[in-house]
């Protein structure tokens, strides 16, 4: 395991940087590194079940990204959990607003976490913020 | 008996080939070669610094015709 655990947080809803925060979460993990995510505010409606809306794109990079075979930022996060052991953690303060319940969500989603523990969590650890 | 795999990430963006290559070592034996064909230059420069890092066998990148071969053997 290499030294500095890797924590993502996702607030945002854009298609670029969910597909960055893929990219590190599912990177990290297959290369052996620890790594937690934790999704809240707007990226986290997109891993309610059945959502199938598409993340919109900031500027002319996820514009492009869409017309590409670009593997999609859901696979990665997915692939993370599956191939690299990562964590990915919904905040439960988003889960609350949206009224969504953890079997409303994605299964390889952790379950709920709030701030306090995924903070505490995170203190011997980089953080990345997307 | 040591297979050797191809693994076709042609046509998909970085990290698609790397994924691909995984789930591919996944379900390969210790000592089997895997070639990673990929369009994307990227990933033909990441997948090496991956299986250096990780501590497989990197073997060798030849690049044809716009398709990069990444040559690896799992060692684990």
């Amino acid at each position: 395991m290499s030294a500095s655990k890797i924590c993502v947080v996702v607030v945002s809803g854009s298609l670029e940087r969910l597909q960055m925060a893929a990219m590190v979460a599912s990177v990290g993990a297959v290369s052996g590194q620890e790594v937690m995510v934790f999704l809240s505010m707007n990226a986290l409606p997109y891993f309610v079940k059945g959502n199938t809306s598409k993340a919109p794109h900031e500027g002319e990079m996820g514009r492009l990204m869409a017309t590409k075979k670009v593997p999609e930022f859901k696979t990665l996060f997915e692939q993370a959990v599956e191939l690299g052991d990562a964590k990915i953690y919904p905040c439960s303060m988003a889960m609350d607003i949206l009224g969504v319940e953890q079997d409303g969500l994605e299964n390889y989603l952790q379950k709920a976490t709030g701030l306090t523990k995924f903070l505490h969590d995170a203190q011997d650890g980089q953080v990345w913020t997307f | 008996m040591a297979e050797k795999k191809i693994v076709d990430g042609r046509g998909s963006f970085c990290p698609g080939p790397l994924m691909e290559l995984i789930v591919a070592l996944k379900s390969s034996q210790i000592g089997d070669v895997l070639e990673v064909l990929s369009t994307d230059k990227g990933s033909a420069n990441d997948i090496p610094e991956w299986i250096n890092k990780v501590g497989h066998e990197y073997i060798s990148t030849t690049e044809a015709d716009g398709v990069w071969h990444i040559t690896m053997r799992k060692t684990k």
